[in-house]
């Protein structure tokens, strides 16, 4: 932004038009509301990342399905098999060959401590098969998710822009060149080309650990397609306006017309991108965790979350399943909220067609 | 016409040499090495070395590509890796499984969410309008498989309205007993998304000049929505259909991982697990053919929808 404002005190500082869009959202009370939802999750999860909360989501607190403090403690599971038989042991010393040792045995036993962690019977939000906190799971199950959302956004963002402003400004060889690659990708569906580099990259792990950054990696090379698709045409229509040929005239690089220039205004549109991006890729990483293609096994996200609840719920035991289900439906619907109000403020035009 | 599909069909080729250089050099240079798949954990390095010569993974590369072409054109895929089927004949009986699946779970999607969304833009703006509009922005934050997971849980295990799980010989059999609940699940998932989508073509063609030129002749608002509209906003559905319809073919693995259900998706995913590459690379690259026929036999479909449309 500062760069266009450096090349003359007469050029319109692009400031204003994110001003503007702010003006505009500031009076969007169901933006205000999601942004606030969105900021309070980013703050938890930078707790989690940090180590503040959440730090002990994998120590077994309490017993195996821990139901949660307001249902009470399980009943007592009803002791099946053989009755535990009445009386004294039968004295067998006498033919008992260990016999003399078990005094010797008793004392070394005596000098090794041992603690016994009570585990609780019942947890804020219950445990779950382990007796993992389930409340603790769901916010570090938080930072991992979405985590792998923003940063695939990222990555996907910066990929389709990238290409989509070569392709855009010069055209000719280069932008046919991209649109055959685009029209490569775009060839083969969605899920089946994410298969195809979770295939390649389960084996490739020295190159890639398995885990966030594998899964961050295959979203973000199959998901570039539509920013590209569109940063291209805004280029397109950027690239012949009077103010780029203006900062050609007086000896502006390629690069600082291409991204000083034209970026700086076709921004809002891979903004908004970006932001549908992170919810549909949030909702890619739960799928692809479940299925065993996402986070590694060490970690915890809404998807793995979700497959273990599977069996849990057959057993009643529901409360994973709903603190999952909680946490990522209040962050997408805030961050969808947020999207479309963000859209409304950076595009006018747009406003009220969804 | 003629010139138009000829043209079309040769514009294919360098799009399809370039899904085979990218599955090429993409399980090439960054998958595992073959030979140590398919040799497993215990296999000796002489071992390894006779399975590399079998595969020709010592060739140069361009005469591996070769050969890789070759098993493209010629449909000679060799076996999978894992259970030593032979990938055509996967593919041959896996693909019944998914369609029986996902032609009605498509059909109905788009069936129902036509007649819905005309009426929710028929009565925009109003609080039916908004509250459901906020309604399926709640629904579609919650992920598909929380849906399934719970769909499965109550109307199968709770109501025992459907089978758990379940698959047999007789499509019949299959379409009657043991699809009714995994479509039934994926159309109510799919509707609320679909929904909003047609809604805004709807509107859009709404705000049109034809459709006020309508009113002001005095039309009633049902035949404008039904006679105009309906047909001008068609073209975008087509549209949006026709980008949903190659993923039938695999679209449904969720739901066949989850249902067991022997289709390719779940086939896919199997493979994807067991490092099974040729049948990874054939159904990608076979699934990249289909999309783009699909993609053409649309637009010559927009030519008899619309006959404004002009191909060039």
């Amino acid at each position: 932004m500062s760069a266009v404002l450096a090349f003359g005190s007469n050029a319109p500082a692009s400031g204003v038009v994110w001003g503007a869009a702010w003006r505009r959202f500031r009076t969007d009370r169901v933006g205000l509301v999601s942004l606030a939802v969105v900021s309070a999750f980013l703050v938890l999860i930078s707790a989690a990342a940090a180590g503040l909360v959440a730090k002990g989501w994998q120590q077994e607190v309490g017993v195996p399905n821990a139901p949660p403090h307001f249902l009470g403690p399980a009943p007592a599971a009803a002791t099946s098999g053989i009755a535990q038989p009445s009386g004294p042991n039968v004295d067998i010393s006498a033919v008992d060959p260990l016999a003399p040792r078990y005094k010797e045995w008793a004392e070394r036993a005596a000098q090794l401590k041992t603690v016994d962690t009570v585990k609780s019977e019942t947890l804020p939000f219950g445990g779950d098969r382990l007796g993992r906190d389930v409340l603790a799971k769901a916010v570090k199950g938080a930072e991992v998710s979405i985590m792998v959302g923003v940063l695939a956004a990222l990555v996907a963002t910066l990929l389709g822009t990238v290409l989509g402003a070569l392709g855009g400004f010069f055209g000719g060889k280069v932008g046919d060149l991209l649109e055959w690659v685009y029209n490569v990708f775009t060839s083969i569906p969605g899920i089946l080309l994410i298969f195809t580099f979770a295939a390649v990259l389960n084996r490739a792990d020295a190159v890639i650990p398995k885990g966030i950054w594998s899964i961050v990696i295959i979203l973000g090379l199959t998901g570039w397609t539509g920013i590209y698709r569109l940063v291209r045409a805004e280029f397109i229509k950027h690239a012949v306006r009077e103010y780029v040929r203006a900062a050609e005239a007086i000896g502006a690089s390629t690069f600082s017309r291409m991204f000083r220039h034209i970026l700086p205004n076709v921004s809002h549109v891979a903004l908004v991108q970006l932001s549908i991006h992170v919810v549909g890729f949030i909702k890619a990483e739960v799928i692809l965790s479940y299925l065993g293609l996402g986070v590694a096994v060490d970690q915890v996200s809404w998807g793995t979350m979700l497959a273990e609840a599977q069996s849990e719920l057959i057993l009643g035991h529901w409360w994973q399943l709903v603190a999952a289900t909680a946490f990522m439906a209040v962050f997408v619907t805030a961050f969808s909220l947020f999207t479309d109000a963000l859209r409304d403020a950076l595009d006018p035009k747009l406003r009220g067609l969804e | 016409m003629a010139d138009y599909l000829i043209r079309r069909l040769w514009q294919m080729i360098p799009t399809l040499i370039g899904v085979v250089l990218l599955v090429f050099f993409l399980f090439k240079y960054f998958g595992g090495d073959p030979a140590e798949i398919l040799g497993g954990l215990n296999a000796s390095p002489d071992q390894i070395q006779a399975i590399r010569d079998q595969l020709g993974l010592n060739k140069p590369v361009w005469e591996q590509l070769a050969i890789f072409f070759k098993q493209i054109v010629t449909f000679e895929w060799g076996k999978s890796w894992a259970t030593n089927e032979s990938v055509a004949n996967l593919f041959m009986t896996r693909l019944p499984a998914t369609l029986t699946v996902m032609v009605p779970i498509l059909l109905l999607d788009v069936l129902l969410a036509i007649p819905f969304a005309m009426a929710v833009a028929a009565v925009r703006g109003s609080l039916t309008d908004r509250t459901l509009m906020v309604v399926t922005t709640v629904a579609l934050s919650i992920s598909f498989l929380v849906y399934v997971i719970v769909g499965q849980y109550l109307f199968a295990f709770q109501f025992g309205w459907f089978p758990v799980q379940g698959w047999s010989d007789s499509t019949l059999t299959n379409l009657l007993v043991y699809t009714p609940l995994p479509v039934l699940l994926a159309v109510m998932v799919g509707l609320a998304p679909q929904m909003r989508l047609y809604r805004t073509f709807f509107l859009d063609e709404i705000g049109q000049d034809y459709v006020r030129t309508a009113r002001a002749k005095g039309l009633v608002e049902r035949t404008i929505l039904l006679k105009h509209v309906l047909r001008n906003a068609l073209i975008p559905i087509l549209t949006n259909v026709a980008v949903a319809l190659p993923g039938i073919f695999v679209g449904s693995f969720l739901i066949e991982t989850f249902f067991s259900i022997p289709g390719l998706g779940r086939e896919v995913l199997l493979a994807v697990n067991r490092s099974d590459y040729p049948v990874i690379q054939a159904v990608t690259i076979y699934i990249a053919v289909i999309t783009m026929f699909v993609n053409l036999v649309t637009d010559v479909l927009y030519r008899i929808v619309d006959p404004r449309v002009v191909l060039k």
